[in-house]
């Protein structure tokens, strides 16, 4: 227990904390409250009234709904594959050592490591290089390659924490392989399989930096986004926009972080 | 079934190798596949004349990214915002990782965990556009500013060259904050991993030799939690250096590395210039990370 | 007869590190076997390598008479109560217990009544819907053995599986095991690292020492007749004389080692037995063990000698600081093979 009386935070200490907690959340709550503004072609706040207006408006534009459905299949895709992929290296990954092991580790670090403009420009170098035309399959490649690494440190993290004793004494008692992973490993580690690939569709809904230079033509919610920033056509309808992406972002991950909540209260 | 699974117990380098293959055949031809095409382009120039890229590797791009002014400007303005970003991130994430771990009741500390890391994985666009809102001429800021009374204060920050900028959401502190908020979380949360794993009998040990709880933090944690703050770190300037989207919407006229990378790739069509500005994080973040090595960032990744 | 398990100069090499040395040892089908040793000494390899978790680098495993070096362990008719139990949180007790018929394909109601009746067996049948986080200590080392047993091994392997147990608990179930292994008559091997228990239990045991095995025999006969310096100092702490001393008192440079229940003490003046062994010294230290109490005397020489002697009002005079005279007979010094330090 860490709350003790010899221990007591100053009065300093701990508005600070809030603070800063505070000053995290703040901005989010400003754009849920331009969302309802009256106010068409300014910021001012306060906002002179509130109305739903623009949540209509914004329901009735085809554009946002075609980079809507876009998105929504990339990330489907993108997860879909990053799940397999992501679960393959983490089981090869998981336990033993080989040779070239802290190779792969640092290969399966770097697209988080290096910004994710080197890995857009790149992307791009390569789909020139190769006459590739941009498009679907080239916004799902660069999804899929950091989608893995989210998926991959999940599992492999559940997957360490797994005892080595509960798959010989599985095997001891007469399960093979394929029958170990199905009764012990599985459901041991599925929770952190479903985390992770919530966590890559969150992320993969949400990109921006790669997609702008993977998708060609084609319109990701948030390159519709994106393109919005610059030249506003109706300022509140993109905050209703933005309040629709934080919602569907939020509720994965929620669920995600749910599900890797510490094991001591899985039982 | 039961017979490949004998099969494979019996031979664990082919198993292995049946479970990485898929991944790193991915991983080799997309990702490594794409980082080599990108440097193979950056050897190259582009004609001024035919606006075409010629195929004859030459070192010339690369001499016009570190010798003429205009570059050299440009590095070293996202230089020392990504250093400026790491020191007030780190900061700032200090008091607040520290009492996170140490002196909040377990509800704060799940309440604190999720209130971290939410921030962090919600939508990025929609963050550096709500504070375009925030920042606005007429915006929350401003408004809050002048109710205090502080707005002419503002406007004498924002005369400064260097901070400042034609207005708030226009301006490098305006940019400065924006980067700050965004990376607060990567720096918070290896920093909290950090301070937890200091034992606490050691804070024990220390309060029962008679230092008070700063001095404690002082030499105690802050030295024990450095790993931490060097993982943390690693995030904050490599995100920085990289970054080309803040520097557009909420950023004063000034070149960015990452914007001058978009721009050369888009309109310019000068890919090789844009591969050869991209080299430079490449080779200050792997600078960056042997140091942070060093520090023991990768202990506490 | 054919061993139940033999190992034919087994070695398993891990780097530079030989966890087993060229072992070679034959157990025979119905024994109580025990594999002693301090950590680090090859025993629990040894069982890993019989139950199939890990493969020799040289040599060969036979059970019953057939090579399972290459079979993995799901092909041997071997089972194992684990250290930690590995009881599978997400399971039932029932299920855990009948987890071996059901990966077989058993029928539900076959496996089910199956279960129960070795839960019974255990005395642990109404906690047949709890799941193993609900258990204490004890019930889920009866858990993991129930689950060994449904099916029906020739060999069952216990890697200390009494080692996170209380002392009065773990003196029950040494009880409650023997009989268990009486009546089931199936070969048991044993890992402790607990010469007591070792002794207690067991039919044989292998004292292992930095992967080789430094003795095999009955336990009477690894007590009274230890073969090497480090058996006899692990097994019920033998002085070991060697050197100098060695060829002062016996006559020869052979060390030798004698039990500290054989040392007596006497005061200096007092005459020696003929045909004992006697050297002086001075007591350094005592410790009252209740019915016994342990004197340690150190000689002129500068070696410690220890005496375990009942707790009389004669001994008692020989207090701290005390010149003392130590004595045994002849016979009870032990000739030892290899003085190695353990």
């Amino acid at each position: 227990m860490r709350y003790r009386a010899w221990n007591r935070p100053s009065l300093g200490s701990r508005l600070a904390a809030y603070a800063v907690l505070a000053f995290m959340h703040l901005p989010v709550l400003v754009i849920v409250l331009y969302a309802f503004t009256t106010a068409d072609r300014t910021y001012e706040f306060p906002p002179p009234g509130l109305t739903l207006h623009w949540f209509a408006a914004a329901f009735a534009r085809a554009d946002i709904w075609d980079a809507l459905r876009l998105s929504l299949a990339v990330a489907a895709v993108a997860t879909l594959f990053a799940i397999v992929l992501g679960s393959l290296t983490a089981l090869g990954m998981a336990r033993g050592s080989f040779r070239g092991k802290e190779s792969i580790t640092v290969l399966l670090v770097l697209p988080i490591a290096l910004p994710g403009i080197i890995t857009g420009i790149a992307l791009l170098a390569a789909i020139k290089g190769a006459r590739l035309d941009p498009g679907f399959w080239t916004i799902v490649a660069g999804h899929t390659t950091f989608c893995i690494v989210i998926v991959y440190n999940n599992v492999v993290a559940r997957l360490r924490r797994l005892p080595q004793s509960w798959i010989e004494a599985s095997m001891d008692l007469g399960a093979d392989g394929w029958q170990t992973f199905r009764r012990v490993v599985l459901p041991q580690s599925a929770t952190a399989l479903l985390a992770g690939g919530m966590l890559a569709f969150a992320l993969s809904f949400d990109e921006i930096i790669v997609t702008l230079f993977t998708a060609g033509h084609d319109r990701t919610l948030p390159i519709w986004f994106f393109n919005e920033l610059f030249r506003p056509r109706e300022r509140p309808i993109t905050n209703v926009v933005a309040v629709v992406v934080m919602v569907v972002t939020f509720v994965p991950i929620l669920l995600a972080y749910r599900l890797t909540r510490p094991a001591d209260e899985r039982g | 079934m039961r017979g490949l699974s004998t099969f494979l117990y019996r031979r664990p380098a082919l198993y292995l190798l049946l479970l990485l293959i898929p991944p790193l055949l991915w991983f080799g031809t997309v990702y490594l596949g794409s980082l080599f095409t990108l440097l193979t382009q950056s050897i190259y120039a582009i004609d001024e004349f035919t606006a075409k890229v010629v195929y004859e590797p030459t070192l010339a791009t690369y001499r016009q990214v570190v010798t003429q002014p205009a570059n050299v400007d440009i590095i070293l303005r996202t230089v020392s915002m990504a250093v400026a970003v790491t020191v007030a991130c780190g900061v700032i994430a200090l008091p607040i990782a520290n009492y996170m771990v140490r002196y909040a009741s377990p509800r704060a500390r799940a309440l604190f965990y999720v209130g971290v890391m939410l921030p962090m994985w919600m939508s990025y666009l929609v963050k550096v556009y709500a504070w375009r809102l925030i920042l606005a001429k007429q915006g929350i800021l401003s408004w809050l500013l002048d109710t205090v009374g502080l707005g002419a204060a503002l406007e004498a920050l924002l005369r400064i060259p260097g901070v400042g900028g034609p207005s708030l959401s226009a301006s490098y502190l305006g940019m400065f904050v924006v980067f700050v908020y965004m990376w607060l979380p990567f720096m918070i949360l290896p920093l909290a991993a950090a301070i937890e794993r200091v034992p606490e009998s050691l804070l024990q040990a220390s309060a029962d030799l008679g230092a008070r709880p700063g001095q404690t933090f002082r030499t105690v944690t802050l030295p024990l939690a450095l790993p931490g703050l060097a993982a943390g770190s690693v995030f904050t300037f490599s995100l920085t250096l990289g970054d080309y989207i803040i520097p557009s919407v909420v950023g004063a006229p000034g070149y960015f590395i990452g914007m001058m990378v978009y721009q050369q790739q888009g309109t310019a069509g000068n890919i090789p210039l844009a591969a050869a500005f991209s080299v430079v994080p490449i080779v200050l973040i792997m600078i960056y990370l042997t140091i942070a090595r060093r520090a023991g960032a990768f202990d506490a990744l | 007869m054919t061993a139940a398990i033999e190992f034919r100069d087994v070695s398993r090499v891990y780097g530079d590190v030989h966890a087993v040395d060229r072992v070679s040892l034959a157990v025979q089908a119905g024994e109580f076997f025990a594999m002693l040793g301090p950590s680090g000494s090859g025993k629990t390899t040894c069982l890993r390598l019989i139950a199939g978790f890990e493969t020799p680098d040289t040599g060969s495993v036979l059970l019953n008479g057939r090579d399972v070096t290459a079979d993995p362990p799901y092909e041997r008719d071997v089972n194992t109560v684990f250290q930690d139990y590995a009881l599978f949180p997400h399971m039932s007790v029932l299920e855990n217990v009948a987890y071996g018929p059901r990966v077989r394909g058993q029928r539900k109601d076959l496996w089910q009544r199956r279960a129960l009746e070795m839960l019974d067996l255990v005395q642990l049948g109404q906690f047949a819907q709890r799941r193993p986080a609900q258990l204490s200590g004890g019930q889920r080392q009866r858990v993991s053995l129930a689950r060994a047993l449904i099916n029906q091994p020739r060999v069952l392997l216990l890697d200390e599986p009494l080692g996170a147990l209380d002392l009065k608990l773990r003196e029950e179930m040494q009880i409650e095991l023997k009989n268990l292994q009486r009546r089931l008559g199936i070969t048991f091997v044993f890992v402790t690292h607990d010469q007591g228990e070792a002794l207690s239990m067991a039919d044989r045991v292998a004292v292992f020492n930095r992967g080789r095995i430094e003795q095999l025999d009955t336990p009477r006969t690894l007590y009274t007749r230890p073969g090497t310096a480090f058996v006899a100092r692990f097994v019920g702490s033998a002085n070991v004389v060697t050197g100098e001393l060695a060829q002062r008192l016996s006559g020869h440079a052979q060390p030798f080692a004698v039990r500290a229940e054989n040392v007596r003490l006497r005061a200096p003046d007092v005459a020696a037995a003929s045909d004992a062994m006697t050297c002086i010294g001075a007591v350094a230290d005592v410790q009252y063990h209740g019915a016994m109490s342990r004197w340690q005397v150190r000689l002129e020489s500068g070696e410690v000698f220890a005496a375990a002697l009942a707790d009389t009002a004669a001994n008692g005079d020989f207090t701290i600081g005390a010149r003392v005279r130590l004595e045994w007979a002849r016979a009870d010094a032990v000739p030892l093979g290899s003085a190695e330090a353990p």
